[in-house]
C-alpha cells in the first residue's frame, strides 16, 4: 500500500512552529511520507503546495487565534483548485468552543495543543481508508 | 548604593542579613567561583544587596486590538502596581505590514496592538510617564523603525534621545530559531541590529537596543542548557557586529540584556541562572576584554514561561506561575513577567494579567524573597548543579562553533532549528508516555465526569473552563481608518524624501536608524518603510530541515 502523503502548513503570519515540525517529524516517524511548508505561507500557496505534492492530507498549525478565518479561506480555495476531497486537519491553540464552527467550515478534524501522536496518527489512517472507501 | 537599608526581624525574633557568606556556615571556604553579590563572576548576582535594595521590575506583557485599547490595559496594570510596560504588537506589525494589508487580514489587533504610524504609537502612551516607567518593545525584525517612533513619543513627553531608558527586544537571530517574525535575510537582520546598537551606544546610552532571548529558543523545545548556551553564541554576535562598528565593548556591552524561561525542575532553573551569570562575566572579561563590571553583568528578564502551562485544568497553572516567579526571585532576576494561567488558549484577559501581577507582589510584600541576597547560595546541592550546568553550556557553545560553523551559519542552514525540533519532539514523546510528569496531562487527569459542576449548561461551556479574551474584528476596522487618515493628511513630498534617505543608507551601509527617525516623523507607514529595506536587503529563505 502506498504511503499517505501528508502537507503539514503554517499559514499566515504565525511564527509558533514547535507543534507543527514536532507533529511532522511524530507522523513521519509513524510511516507517514510528511511534507512541511515552513512558515509565513499564504492560503494560494498551501493549495498550490497540496496540489504539486499531490498529498493526501492538510494539516493546518496555527496559533495566533486566526484560525476560523483562514480555515475558512482554505476551505474556500481548495474547491476552487477542485481538491476539496482532501482530508483536512487544524491543529493549534483552539479554544474548545471553536472546534464545531471549524468542522462545520470542513475541517474533518481539529487537534488542539497537547492532542497526542497516535491519536492523530489513527484519526489519518481511519478517516482516509473511509474516504476511499466512499469514493 | 543606597544609603539605610530597611531592618528584616522574622517573627521568631531572628534579624535576617542581607547576605549570608561562608562565616554562617562554620567558616566554610567561600570559592572563588561564587564569590561575592555584586563582584565578579557575579554568581550571586549583579548587584551587592539585590532586592533588599531594590525589589525585581515587574513587566507583563501586555497589547491587543487598537492603540487606545492597549494604552488602557497600561494604565490599568500601572494602577495595579506594575512598574514598567512590555508591549505587544500584533503579528502584521511584527512583520512589517500595515492594517490594510491583504497579509495583515484576519490578525489585525489579536496577538497585540496595531502600529502602523508615529500616530499610533502617540495614542499608545497617551498619559503614561514614560520618563517613570521603562518600556520594553517586544519588536524584532522592524525594531529599528519601532525604536525610532518610540524615541519621537519620547521626545514628545520631553524626554530627550540622551535620557531615553527602556529596552527593545530586537534579537533577530532567535527569530529564526523561534517565534519566526523574520523578514530579512540573516546578515541583514544582524545588520540592522548593529545598527541600533550603534546609534544608541551614540546617542542614546541609557536604552537598552537589544534583548537576548533565550526564552522563545526554549519555549520552541531547547532544553535548558541549550537556552543560555545558544542565546550565548547569539549575543557573541552582536557584540562582534559592535566592535565591527568601531565601538569598544564596555561602550555597549553594559547595554545589551537577556530575556530567559523559566519552567521545569526548580532547582535546575536556579542553577541555570547562577551558571549563567558566572559565565556571562567571564566570557566578557576573558574573551572580550571587557574591564567595566557593567559589562560583565547579565542583566535579564526572568519570568514564567507558557511551554511550562497545560490546557488542561487551567487554573493549576495559577499555581505553575506562583513557583515560576519563585524561582526567579531566587534566581536573581532584575525584571519578572509571567505567562497568566489562560496563556495555553490565548492572550490574557484582565483578569488574568492581574493575578499574574499580584502572584510577584505577594512574594515582593510577604514571602522574604527581598530580604536576603542569593537565599539558595552555598548550598550544596545547588552550588553543585551550577558548576554543572556552566559545564555543559560552555560545551553547547563549542559544539554549536565546532560542528555547526558558528551561530549565523547554524541559522541561516537551518542546524539549529533542526536540533531544537528535535529535542522538543523528545520532550513531547515524554509527556505522552508519562516519562515526564505532569499533572493534569500525564498524572491526576480528570474527564469530565470529574469536574466540578458550575452551573447549568456546562457541557456546552468551554471544557477546561476559564473566561477567554475575546477578539474584536470592529478593532482592525478602526486601525485601517486611522491608518487612511494618517496617510490623506500628511506631506507627501517629505514621505517620499525621508523614505529615499532610508534606502539610500540601507544600500550604501550607513546607520539608517537617523533617516528611520526622518521617516516616522514624516509618517511614513511601518508598511512603507519596510517594503523599502525589503528592496535592498530581499528576504529571508526559510531553510526547510526537519
Amino acid at each position: 500500500m502506498k504511503p499517505i502523503r501528508v502537507l503539514i502548513a503554517k499559514p499566515g503570519l504565525d511564527g509558533h512552529d514547535r507543534g507543527a515540525k514536532v507533529v511532522a517529524l511524530a507522523l513521519r516517524d509513524a510511516g507517514f511520507e510528511v511534507i512541511y511548508t515552513g512558515l509565513h505561507q499564504t492560503i494560494a500557496q498551501i493549495v498550490e503546495a497540496a496540489l504539486q505534492e499531490d498529498v493526501d492530507v492538510i494539516g493546518l498549525s496555527i496559533l495566533s487565534g486566526a484560525h476560523l478565518p483562514l480555515t475558512a479561506k482554505l476551505m474556500e480555495q481548495m474547491r476552487e483548485a477542485g481538491i476539496e476531497d482532501k482530508l483536512v486537519l487544524v491543529g493549534g491553540n483552539i479554544p474548545k468552543r471553536d472546534i464545531a464552527p471549524l468542522k462545520s467550515l470542513g475541517a474533518h478534524g481539529v487537534f488542539p495543543t497537547g492532542s497526542e501522536f497516535d491519536q492523530i496518527a489513527a484519526f489519518i489512517r481511519e478517516s482516509i481508508g473511509a474516504l476511499e472507501t466512499a469514493g | 548604593m543606597p544609603g539605610k537599608i530597611r531592618d528584616v526581624i522574622l517573627e521568631s525574633g531572628i534579624a535576617v542579613k542581607p547576605v549570608y557568606g561562608p562565616e554562617d556556615v562554620n567558616g566554610a571556604e567561600l570559592s572563588p567561583e561564587i564569590g561575592k553579590p555584586g563582584e565578579f563572576p557575579f554568581t550571586r548576582g549583579i548587584h551587592p544587596l539585590m532586592y533588599r535594595a531594590r525589589p525585581w521590575t515587574m513587566r507583563q506583557y501586555a497589547g491587543f486590538g487598537t492603540p487606545l485599547e492597549t494604552n488602557e490595559r497600561f494604565k490599568f496594570l500601572i494602577a495595579n502596581g506594575q512598574n514598567a510596560l512590555n508591549v505587544a504588537f500584533d503579528l502584521p506589525t511584527q512583520m512589517g505590514l500595515d492594517s490594510d494589508d491583504p497579509l495583515a487580514e484576519g490578525e489585525v489587533g489579536r496577538v497585540g496592538m496595531a502600529v502602523d504610524t508615529l500616530a499610533d504609537m502617540d495614542v499608545a502612551f497617551d498619559g503614561i510617564p514614560i520618563d517613570q516607567i521603562s518600556v520594553s518593545l517586544t519588536i524584532n525584525a522592524v525594531a529599528a523603525p519601532i525604536m525610532a517612533m518610540y524615541f519621537v513619543v519620547a521626545e514628545k513627553h520631553g524626554v530627550p534621545l540622551a535620557e531615553v531608558r527602556g529596552t527593545a527586544q530586537n534579537d533577530i537571530l532567535k527569530e529564526y530559531i523561534g517565534r519566526g517574525a523574520w523578514i530579512f535575510p540573516v546578515e541583514h537582520g544582524i545588520r540592522l541590529i548593529g545598527d541600533t546598537i550603534e546609534f544608541c551606544a551614540r546617542h542614546a546610552p541609557k536604552y537598552y537596543p537589544v534583548s537576548v532571548c533565550g526564552y522563545h529558543i526554549r519555549e520552541s523545545g531547547a532544553n535548558p542548557v541549550q537556552e543560555i548556551a545558544y542565546a550565548y553564541c547569539i549575543a557573541r554576535a552582536y557584540l562582534r557586529e559592535g566592535l565591527q562598528r568601531g565601538l569598544h565593548v564596555d561602550e555597549f556591552a553594559e547595554r545589551l540584556s537577556f530575556n530567559f524561561d523559566i519552567f521545569g525542575n526548580l532547582f535546575e532553573q536556579v542553577a541555570k541562572f547562577r551558571a549563567a551569570r558566572r559565565l556571562w562575566a567571564k566570557l566578557l572579561r576573558d574573551e572580550f576584554g571587557a574591564q567595566k563590571p557593567g559589562s560583565m553583568q547579565l542583566k535579564m528578564i526572568a519570568g514564567g514561561g507558557g511551554g511550562g502551562l497545560t490546557i488542561e485544568q487551567p487554573e493549576n497553572n495559577i499555581v505553575r506561575g506562583a513557583y515560576y516567579a519563585l524561582i526567579s526571585a531566587l534566581s536573581g532576576a532584575q525584571t519578572m513577567a509571567l505567562c497568566s494561567y489562560d496563556e495555553a488558549y490565548t492572550i490574557p484577559t484582565e483578569k488574568a494579567a492581574l493575578i499574574s501581577l499580584r502572584t510577584m507582589q505577594i512574594l515582593v510584600e510577604e514571602m522574604g524573597l527581598c530580604d536576603t541576597v542569593d537565599p539558595l547560595g552555598g548550598s550544596y546541592y545547588v552550588e553543585s548543579l551550577t558548576n554543572e550546568m556552566e559545564q555543559r553550556i560552555v560545551a553547547e557553545m563549542n559544539r554549536v562553533d565546532r560542528e555547526m560553523g558558528g551561530i549565523v551559519r547554524a541559522v541561516s542552514e537551518g542546524a539549529v532549528q533542526r536540533e531544537v525540533a528535535h529535542q522538543a519532539l523528545k520532550y513531547e514523546r515524554g509527556l505522552q508516555n508519562g516519562t515526564i510528569p505532569k499533572v493534569g496531562v500525564n498524572r491526576y487527569r480528570m474527564d469530565a465526569s470529574q469536574r466540578p459542576i458550575r452551573e447549568a449548561g456546562a457541557r456546552q461551556a468551554e471544557t477546561r473552563d476559564v473566561e477567554l479574551h475575546q477578539y474584536q474584528p470592529q478593532q482592525a476596522e478602526e486601525s485601517m481608518r486611522r491608518t487612511h487618515e494618517v496617510r490623506a493628511n500628511r506631506d507627501r513630498q517629505a514621505v517620499a524624501g525621508a523614505l529615499e534617505k532610508v534606502h539610500e543608507a540601507a544600500a550604501n551601509n550607513q546607520n539608517v536608524m537617523p533617516a528611520m527617525m526622518e521617516a516616522v516623523r514624516a509618517y511614513a507607514t511601518l508598511g512603507e518603510i519596510t517594503q523599502t529595506l525589503k528592496q535592498v536587503f530581499g528576504e529571508f529563505r526559510e531553510p526547510v530541515r526537519l
